[in-house]
């Protein structure tokens, strides 16, 4: 929320403090050393990720070239970590499937529909839901959700049973890869959210007054002048998610109970775990090669959500400079 | 001139102004219809209650745009639509964190008590027991953490406001954002890879439970604080200059103070972010039973791991184990709640630009 207000203060800010030092000034030693301070800070940044991929390909390399038979699973480690993978896209995007819809909604009404009073306050509860430590999500998930789905599960069962998605048999505990990804979509609606209320609240003024000036309805200004113009931030808001819900560890943790299996039911017993979800469940138990290959695991869920994240980044950075010159 | 229809043509009717509108009160005598109806099946007819609901949101999707079909046309029934499409998208997302909030709440409170917040679980086989040495590891891992993160994160946030220009304040710049997304296991990992070259693979204690927190805290510190500094008015950083201050001394003394309310509430919100974060712990700090303080030397529990221990390996009979897994839930969720409530109440007293 504090973005329309950055972009007005910051547009004059980045062309720099006017006052470069003097020159012939008196010496500026402190000026030199706390300079040299925060750009070594900022350069941690860049070490400890550089540092992050360094140790874990350190930690996981052994894994990666161990004979197969010497991996958990015996056959290596690329059939140890494809169901893996396959459970972790999977659950990422059923998360992202359900909260798309949702998070452009909750952001709209926001942005455009609450009224103006008790719009913010509205947007704080919503982040709320981020505050939630995960593994309350996880219980949640458990205690409340799963059983509470087991009728729709069985009602998907019946209906739509002959898609390979709702084949059945239906978990008798609701505890399945779909629970898992509506939990993880609770879980994802905040950034996404957030990131959308920022770009519908971006659309020039003039351009939303002179669409309702023109006799527009409420749903069709914003079709014709939110929508488009918040596209890519939309696009960037979904990436971000997506790799919040690719990491997110110990909700699914708690609600699957998974099989190395390639599955596309969602609602069956018998589930693919995710990248995260293995390494919580089998680390503290593992010793020796299953350590390195638990860590090269996670080499390969850390370049999955780097990739993600950096386009989702990108796209917004470009878009930044976009909207600088609409502003 | 003659084709245009003169004000005679219209009807009585056509010429009042509110002629197909539709006035102001039907929308909320509409949902009005909706709720009496619905309780009345609940209450007469003793109907499953999601039932009601799910029924009634579904009435209301297709009575207001109908309504607004007959009497205003086509478009405004589709306006209406989408009105009542995002108010029940909204309304969605607040049913989870209402459940979440009674279910955490009813199932806690049966040991949220004096036992349960200062015993910890030396000797506890069924009953009884605390979290004492979980939140008292909590406590003091994401505080070092928060020691780690601030300092860095404010610095860092300094050099990309104050000196970063060209490329490296730009790759950094990315790269911090890229860092908000790092899944907080790896960070778990990335600190036992990193203590594992030193102390061997069965390394396990607070401090690397620290680290870990740092890496997901950092860039939150970092953007938070980048946001405030940006907010201080360019008048104050010349007026500084002007008198001769050098640039350190500007920051140090009029920048930093500025935006010292929007910070605060930066690193509160922060650490409300990793004090719940579980996965990370898992790897590097383990579990244990009994009080901890000493950070560098053995195992420490935290309460997030805590809850996972207690409800996965509940001991027997398992009840005991729930209830106390639900009460750290209980007592993690107050905790963040606290903070994000501190945090609020910092940027409202010093009416730091967070809130709009």
């Amino acid at each position: 929320m504090t973005t329309p207000a950055t972009t007005q203060v910051g547009g004059p800010l980045d062309q720099g403090p006017p006052a470069e030092p003097r020159i012939g000034s008196r010496n500026r030693t402190g000026d030199k050393i706390f300079s040299g301070t925060a750009t070594a800070a900022g350069i941690t940044i860049l070490v400890t990720l550089a540092g992050i991929a360094a140790f874990l390909l350190y930690e996981g390399f052994p894994a990666l070239v161990a004979a197969p038979e010497d991996v958990p699973g015996g056959e290596g480690f690329w059939p140890y970590v494809q169901p893996l993978l396959f459970g972790t896209v999977l659950a990422a995007v059923i998360a992202l499937i359900i909260a798309a819809p949702l998070s452009i909604g909750i952001a709209l009404f926001i942005s455009h529909y609450a009224p103006r009073k008790i719009a913010a306050p509205l947007g704080y509860l919503v982040d709320l839901l981020a505050a939630v430590p995960s593994v309350v999500y996880g219980l949640w998930g458990i205690f409340f959700l799963a059983p509470q789905l087991v009728p729709v599960f069985q009602w998907l069962e019946n209906t739509l049973g002959f898609l390979p998605f709702f084949e059945g048999p239906t978990s008798a505990t609701g505890r399945t890869m779909l629970t898992a990804g509506i939990v993880l979509a609770v879980m994802i609606l905040p950034i996404m959210s957030g990131v959308n209320r920022e770009v519908f609240l971006q659309t020039p003024r003039l351009q939303e007054e002179a669409a309702l000036a023109l006799g527009a309805t409420r749903s069709e200004m914003i079709r014709m002048t939110v929508l488009p113009f918040a596209r890519s931030g939309m696009v960037s808001g979904a990436m971000l998610g997506l790799g919040r819900a690719l990491g997110e560890t110990l909700a699914v943790a708690l609600v699957l109970s998974p099989a190395a299996v390639i599955s596309f039911n969602l609602i069956g017993s018998t589930n693919s775990s995710t990248i995260a979800a293995n390494i919580a469940l089998n680390f503290p138990e593992s010793s020796g090669l299953a350590v390195n290959t638990l860590i090269a695991t996670g080499l390969v869920l850390f370049t999955l959500t780097f990739v993600v994240n950096f386009i989702a980044r990108a796209v917004v950075a470009r878009r930044k400079d976009f909207s600088g010159a609409n502003a | 001139m003659t084709t245009t229809t003169t004000p005679t043509d219209l009807t009585a009717a056509e010429a009042s102004l509110s002629q197909g509108r539709l006035p102001r009160w039907s929308t909320p005598a509409t949902v009005a219809a909706v709720v009496v109806l619905g309780a009345l099946a609940i209450l007469v007819l003793d109907a499953p209650v999601p039932l009601v609901v799910g029924l009634g949101v579904l009435a209301l999707l297709v009575a207001l745009p109908a309504l607004a079909w007959v009497v205003e046309g086509r478009r405004r029934a589709n306006d209406r639509m989408w009105t009542v499409l995002v108010t029940i998208a909204f309304a969605l997302a607040l049913l989870p964190l209402l459940s979440l909030m009674i279910t955490v709440t009813q199932n806690g409170l049966a040991r949220f008590d004096w036992e349960f917040l200062t015993t910890d679980m030396r000797g506890v086989l069924g009953e009884g027991g605390g979290a004492l040495h979980a939140i008292v590891g909590t406590l003091i891992i994401t505080g070092l953490a928060t020691v780690i993160s601030v300092p860095v994160g404010i610095m860092t946030a300094v050099y990309l406001v104050e000196y970063g220009r060209g490329r490296l304040a730009r790759a950094i710049t990315l790269l911090v954002d890229v860092m908000t997304g790092i899944p907080s296991i790896v960070a778990g990992l990335f600190a036992f890879a990193l203590f594992s070259i030193f102390f061997g693979p069965s390394v396990r204690f607070g401090i690397g439970g620290a680290v870990a927190l740092s890496v997901l805290m950092i860039p939150v510190v970092v953007r938070s604080v980048e946001e405030m500094l940006k907010l201080v008015p360019n008048e104050l950083r010349e007026a500084s200059y002007a008198l001769g201050v050098s640039q350190w001394r500007t920051i140090v003394r009029v920048v930093l103070p500025t935006a010292a309310a929007g910070i605060a509430t930066g690193v509160t919100l922060a650490i409300a972010r990793v004090i719940g974060e579980t996965a990370p712990l898992l790897i590097i700090t383990g579990s244990t039973n009994i009080l901890n303080t000493d950070p560098v030397d053995g195992r420490m529990s935290s309460l997030p791991i805590f809850t996972y221990y207690s409800y996965t390996i509940p001991g027997v009979p398992p009840e005991f184990g729930v209830e106390r897994a639900w009460a750290a839930a209980l007592t993690l969720f107050l905790i963040v709640m606290l903070l994000n409530l501190v945090a609020r109440v910092l940027s409202r007293i010093f009416g730091s630009p967070t809130s709009r």
